[in-house]
C-alpha cells in the first residue's frame, strides 16, 4: 500500500467513504420506497390496490412525490422563530441517519489484502489482529435517539401554532418516557454481552440459536414497542394527530422541509429496525450464509412489522400512552434487568 | 467475565447511617397506607428509629471504624457528632406533629426526609473523602431545602424554601470548585492522603492552586454554616420555614458544616494552618458581630434567632481558630448544648402561635411569664444559655470556646467574642423583659401543650442545666472525641 | 496538527455557543445554545480518550436533562426578555469571570499543576476500555458515594412530589 495520510494508508480513507457512500444511498433508497411499500401494504391489507399509476404498479411514486413536494412554495409563518424554524427539520434528519455509524451491517470482508469491516466507524487493526470499533457503540446510538427528538419539539415551538406547540409538548414527553424504557430494555442485553461494542454483541449471536431473541424476549418486546413510540408511529403518533392536532408539530411546514420530516420518520425506523436486528436478531449473523443479506433481510423485516402496526391499530389515548410508558413497560424493563443480574451471578 | 474485587466494606462504620436510611425508606412505604389524621405515628416510628441509631452510635465509641476503602471513618469526633444530630432529630421531630397538624401541613413525607437529612449530616461528619463529604451535604441540602418549603400553602414558606434552595446551590458550586482544585492540586480526593501528599511534597501557601482550593471550600463551608459575609439567607429562611423545620435547621445543618469543615481542615491542609486561621480569625469576628448587631434591631422573635444563630456561629469559629484541644471539644459541647437550647426556645415559639397567626413578634409575648409560669421559666432558661448566663450550659462552651483561644493566643478574638457576648444580651433578655415586666394583652387561652412538646420540653431543659451544672462528664467525652 | 485544529474548531464553538446561552433573549435559543455547548464538551471528552463520559455528557445532558427544560419553557410559555439587565450585576460578574479565567490559564500551566498522576493515561484506557475502568471505580474505590447518590435521588424525587404535587 503506497500512499499514506497521517499514518494510515489510503485504503482506509477509501473504504471509509466507501462505506459511508453505501450505507446512505441504502438508507435513502430505503426511506423513499418505505413511503411506497407502507402505501401498498397497507393498500392490500384493506384490499385496495395501493398507487398503481406511476410506472408499473406505481413503482416511481416515491420519484413523484419527491418532486411534487420539491416543486411546492416554500411557507414560513411570518410569526415564526425564525432559525429555530428552519434548522429544525434538519435536527431530526441529521441523527437518523448518523446513528448508522456504529451498527454493523456484514462480517469483515477483505479487498487488495486490506481488511475492512462492514460498519463506518470501524476498522481493522493488522496489530492487534481484531476490528476495532466504538467503544460504546450502544449508548452512540441512544444519544442520537435522544437527540432526534429535538427536531420535533423545536419545529413545534418555532412554528408559533398552538397545534404545532401541543404536538411538539407531546413529543417530548413521549420519547424521554419511551427512550428510558427502551435504554433499560437494552441494558439486559448488554449484561449478556458485557460489551457496549456492536461488534461484540453482533459476534456473541452466531448461530440463529444464539440470538438474545431467545435469551431475552421480554427485553426483545418492550424494545420493539418502546420504538415504535419513540419513533412516533402509530398506534403512538400523538405528535401529529391529524383528528385533534391538525398535524401537529408539522402544520406550518410545507415543500421540502416538510418532506425532510417524513424522510426523517422513515430513516428512524430504519435505524431502529437496524439496532433491533443487531440486538436481538443476530445482526448480520444467520439465517443464511451472505452477512449482508441476512442483515437487510432482518431490518426489512422490521420494517414490514411497522407498517403491519400501522394497519392494525388504532392510536391511543395520551394518558394511556404515559400511563402504559411508565407504569407498565418501565417497570417490567427493570424487572428484566434484576432478573437478568440474577440469572448472570448464579449461572455463569 | 472478569470478577472485580470487592473493597474492605465494613458496614461497622456507616452502622448509623445504614439505620437510618432504611427506616426512612420503610417510613415512606408505611406512610402510603396511614390516613393523614394519624401520621404522628410515623413520627414515634422514626422516634424509634432514632433511639436505636443512637444506641448503635454509643455502642461504636471507642473503636474506630475505617470503611470503604478510606470513604469513611467513624471515631469518636464522627460519633459525638452523629449524637448531636440525633438529638437535634428527635427534640425537632417531638415539636413537628403539633405544628403540622395546626397548619394543616401534617404530610407523612416529612419524617423521611428529616431522618434522610440526618442521614446527610452523618456522612458528612464521618467522611473521609471530599467525595463522601460533599454527596452527605447534597444529601441534606436537597432534605431541607423541601423542609424549608414544607409548607406548600404559605407564600413565606415557598419563597424559604426557594432561597435556600437558590442560594444553597450557589454556595455548592463554591464548595465543589475548592474540591475540585484540591484535587488537582493533590491528585486525590482522600482526605488522608491530601494531608501526606501536602506533607511530602511541601506544598505551602506559596501554591496558588492548593490556597485558592481551601479559600472557595472555607466560603462554601461558610454558606452552610451560615457565617457572614455569607449569611444573607439565614434570616430569610429562619422566618418562612415551618418553625419545628427553623429548630433543625439552626442546629443540625450548622454542626455538621462545622463537623466537615473540621475535618477537611485540621486533617488535610494542617499545613496551610497559618493560612486557613488568619482567614477564619477574620470570619469569626465579622460573624460575631454582624449577627448580635443585626439581632439587636429584630422585632420578629425568629429573625432575632436567625441572626443569634448566625452569632452562634462567630463563637464556634473562635474555636476552631483555636484549633487546640480545648477549642475543639468546646465546638463540640457548644454545638451539643446549642441544640437543646435552640431547640427549646424554638418549641416555646411553637407554642406560642396559633394557626394562621403565628405570634412570631416580641410583643406579643408580653405577660407571657403570667399566664404560664412554667412555659416561661422554660424560655427563660434556653435565653439565659444563649447569653451565656451561668449556670446554662451555654456558659460553659462559651468559656471553653473562648479559652482555647486565649490558650493558642488569640487574646484579641477572645476579648471581641466575650464583648459582643455581653451585647448579645439586651436582645435575649427584651424576649423575658416582655414575658415578665409587662401587662398581658392576649389571655394565651388557645395553648395546649401535647405530650410529645412536653417530653421535647423537658429534655431540653436537662440538657442546658445538667452540663450546665455538671459540666465534667461530658466535656470529658467531648475531650475523648477532639480530632488532634 | 490536525488534532488541535480540530481541538481549536470545537472550543471556537463551545467558547461562543456559551456566551450565547447568557446574550440571547430568548429563552429557547439560550437553551438551544446550551446544548451545542454540551455537544462540544462532549466532542473534548472523545477527544480525551474518554468515550463513555462523552456518551453519558449527550444521552444525560444534552437529552435528557435540556428536552426537560425545553419543555418547561415552551409549558409555561416564557417570553422574551425585555427589561434590560442592570449594569452593575453585568460588571460583577465579568469581573468574576475574568477572575476565573485567569485562575484557569494559570493554573494550566504546567507548573502550577502539583498533583500526582493517576495509573489512567490513554494507552492504559485503550486496552482496557473506558467504560470498564468507570464501572470498576464506581464499585470499588467510589462503592459508598455512589450509594449515597442513590439516597440522593430518592431524596430529589420525594422532594419534588411533596413541593409540587397537586395533592398529596
Amino acid at each position: 500500500m503506497g500512499y499514506e495520510i497521517l499514518g494510515l494508508p489510503l485504503i482506509y480513507y477509501l473504504a471509509m467513504l466507501g462505506k459511508v457512500i453505501v450505507v446512505f444511498l441504502f438508507v435513502l433508497l430505503t426511506v423513499a420506497y418505505a413511503t411506497y411499500a407502507e402505501r401498498k401494504i397497507i393498500g392490500h391489507m384493506q384490499v385496495r390496490l395501493g398507487p398503481m399509476e406511476t410506472a408499473w404498479h406505481g413503482l416511481l411514486q416515491p420519484i413523484a412525490d419527491g418532486l411534487k413536494l420539491f416543486f411546492k412554495e416554500e411557507i414560513i409563518p411570518s410569526q415564526a422563530s425564525k432559525l429555530v424554524f428552519l434548522l429544525s427539520p434538519f435536527i431530526a434528519l441529521v441523527p437518523a441517519f448518523i446513528a448508522f455509524a456504529v451498527i454493523p451491517f456484514g462480517d469483515t470482508i477483505e479487498i487488495a489484502g486490506y481488511k475492512i469491516p462492514l460498519q463506518i466507524a470501524a476498522y481493522y487493526d493488522t496489530a492487534a489482529g481484531k476490528v476495532i470499533d466504538v467503544n460504546v457503540g450502544v449508548l452512540y446510538i441512544l444519544a442520537m435517539a435522544g437527540m432526534g427528538v429535538y427536531g420535533i419539539v423545536l419545529a413545534g415551538w418555532s412554528s408559533n401554532n398552538k397545534y404545532s406547540l401541543l404536538g411538539g409538548l407531546r413529543s417530548a414527553a413521549q420519547v424521554i418516557s419511551y427512550e428510558l424504557a427502551a435504554s433499560f430494555a437494552l441494558v439486559a442485553v448488554f449484561m449478556l454481552s458485557e460489551s457496549l461494542s456492536l461488534q461484540k454483541i453482533v459476534a456473541d449471536q452466531a448461530g440463529v440459536f444464539g440470538w438474545y431473541v431467545w435469551k431475552q424476549p421480554l427485553a426483545f418486546i418492550l424494545f420493539c414497542i418502546c420504538s415504535v413510540a419513540e419513533t412516533n408511529r402509530t398506534p403512538f403518533d400523538l405528535p401529529e394527530a391529524e383528528n385533534e392536532l391538525v398535524a401537529g408539530f408539522g402544520t406550518e411546514y410545507s415543500s421540502m422541509k416538510y418532506a425532510m420530516f417524513f424522510m426523517a420518520e422513515y430513516a428512524n425506523m430504519v435505524t431502529v429496525s437496524a439496532v433491533a436486528a443487531t440486538f436481538f436478531l443476530g445482526g448480520w449473523q444467520g439465517p443464511t450464509p451472505w452477512p449482508i443479506l441476512n442483515f437487510v433481510a432482518k431490518v426489512y423485516f422490521f420494517m414490514f412489522c411497522f407498517i403491519w402496526i400501522r394497519a392494525t391499530y388504532p392510536r391511543y389515548r395520551y394518558d394511556q400512552l404515559m400511563r402504559l410508558g411508565w407504569k407498565v413497560f418501565l417497570p417490567l424493563a427493570l424487572l428484566n434487568i434484576v432478573v437478568t443480574g440474577i440469572v448472570v451471578t448464579l449461572f455463569k | 467475565m472478569e470478577t472485580i474485587a470487592m473493597p474492605a466494606i465494613n458496614f461497622a462504620a456507616i452502622m448509623p447511617e445504614t439505620i437510618l436510611s432504611v427506616i426512612a425508606m420503610a417510613l415512606l412505604l408505611i406512610n402510603v397506607f396511614v390516613p393523614s389524621e394519624q401520621k404522628a405515628y410515623l413520627g414515634y416510628l422514626s422516634l424509634i428509629g432514632i433511639v436505636v441509631t443512637f444506641f448503635t452510635v454509643i455502642g461504636g465509641w471507642g473503636t474506630p471504624q475505617e470503611g470503604f476503602n478510606g470513604s469513611v471513618m467513624q471515631d469518636n469526633f464522627a460519633l459525638f457528632f452523629k449524637g448531636i444530630f440525633l438529638v437535634s432529630a428527635a427534640l425537632s421531630i417531638l415539636i413537628s406533629d403539633q405544628y403540622m397538624k395546626r397548619e394543616e401541613c401534617n404530610h407523612g413525607e416529612l419524617y423521611p426526609l428529616i431522618l434522610l437529612a440526618t442521614c446527610g449530616m452523618m456522612l458528612m461528619a464521618s467522611g473521609t473523602d471530599l467525595m463522601t463529604i460533599f454527596l452527605g451535604l447534597e444529601l441534606l441540602s436537597v432534605s431541607l431545602y423541601v423542609l424549608a418549603g414544607f409548607q406548600r400553602d404559605s407564600l413565606k414558606s415557598n419563597e424559604a424554601g426557594l432561597k435556600y434552595f437558590l442560594l444553597g446551590a450557589f454556595s455548592t458550586g463554591f464548595l465543589l470548585y475548592g474540591m475540585a482544585l484540591i484535587y488537582g492540586a493533590t491528585g486525590t480526593t482522600r482526605i488522608a492522603a491530601i494531608a501526606s501528599y501536602v506533607a511530602q511534597n511541601s506544598l505551602a501557601g506559596s501554591n496558588l492552586m492548593l490556597l485558592i482550593g481551601m479559600v472557595l471550600m472555607a466560603v462554601g463551608f461558610s454558606f452552610k454554616i451560615a457565617a457572614a459575609p455569607f449569611h444573607m439567607w439565614t434570616p430569610d429562611v429562619y422566618e418562612g420555614a415551618p418553625t419545628p423545620m427553623t429548630a433543625f435547621m439552626s442546629v443540625g445543618p450548622k454542626a455538621a458544616g462545622f463537623a466537615a469543615f473540621v475535618r477537611v481542615f485540621v486533617i488535610a491542609l494542617p499545613t496551610l494552618r497559618a493560612d486557613w486561621a488568619d482567614l477564619l480569625w477574620v470570619l469569626a469576628v465579622l460573624t460575631m458581630t454582624v449577627g448580635n448587631i443585626t439581632a439587636l434591631y429584630q422585632k420578629n422573635i425568629k429573625r432575632m434567632l436567625a441572626y443569634s444563630s448566625i452569632a452562634h456561629a462567630g463563637y464556634v469559629l473562635v474555636g476552631f481558630v483555636a484549633g487546640n484541644a480545648v477549642g475543639t471539644a468546646g465546638i463540640m459541647f457548644y454545638m451539643l448544648s446549642y441544640a437543646f437550647m435552640n431547640i427549646g426556645a424554638f418549641a416555646i415559639i411553637v407554642l406560642v402561635g396559633k394557626k394562621g397567626e403565628p405570634n412570631n413578634n416580641v410583643e406579643d409575648y408580653a405577660g407571657f411569664g403570667f399566664k404560664h409560669p412554667l412555659l416561661a421559666v422554660c424560655m427563660s432558661i434556653f435565653l439565659f444559655s444563649l447569653a451565656g448566663i451561668p449556670p446554662a450550659a451555654g456558659f460553659i462552651g462559651k468559656f471553653y470556646l473562648f479559652s482555647g483561644a486565649i490558650q493558642a493566643g488569640y487574646i484579641w478574638l477572645a476579648i471581641i467574642g466575650v464583648l459582643n457576648s455581653a451585647a448579645s444580651v439586651y436582645y435575649y433578655l427584651r424576649v423575658m423583659v416582655f414575658m415578665y415586666m409587662k401587662d398581658p394583652v392576649e389571655e394565651f387561652d388557645w395553648l395546649k401543650v401535647s405530650p410529645a412538646i412536653a417530653l421535647c420540653l423537658i429534655i431540653a431543659v436537662a440538657g442546658v442545666l445538667i452540663p450546665g451544672i455538671v459540666p465534667g462528664y461530658l466535656l470529658e467525652l467531648a475531650q475523648k472525641a477532639v480530632l488532634l | 496538527m490536525l488534532e488541535s485544529l480540530f481541538f481549536l474548531i470545537v472550543a471556537a464553538v463551545a467558547v461562543l455557543s456559551g456566551i450565547l446561552v447568557i446574550t440571547c433573549k430568548n429563552p429557547i435559543n439560550s437553551a438551544l445554545s446550551l446544548i451545542l455547548t454540551f455537544f462540544c464538551v462532549a466532542t473534548f471528552y472523545v477527544m480525551l480518550e474518554a468515550p463513555f463520559m462523552a456518551a453519558v455528557q449527550v444521552i444525560v445532558y444534552a437529552g435528557a436533562i435540556m428536552v426537560l427544560i425545553v419543555f418547561v419553557i415552551m409549558l409555561l410559555n416564557i417570553k422574551t426578555e425585555t427589561d434590560k439587565r442592570t449594569s452593575h450585576a453585568v460588571l460583577i460578574s465579568s469581573i468574576i469571570g475574568l477572575f476565573v479565567l485567569f485562575e484557569t490559564i494559570y493554573f494550566l500551566n504546567r507548573s502550577s499543576l502539583t498533583g500526582s498522576k493517576g495509573l489512567m493515561d490513554s494507552a492504559m484506557i485503550k486496552s482496557v476500555g473506558h467504560t470498564e475502568i468507570i464501572g470498576k471505580a464506581l464499585f470499588t474505590d467510589f462503592l459508598l458515594p455512589f450509594e449515597i447518590t442513590s439516597l440522593l435521588l430518592l431524596v430529589a424525587i420525594v422532594g419534588a412530589v411533596v413541593v409540587s404535587k397537586r395533592k398529596i
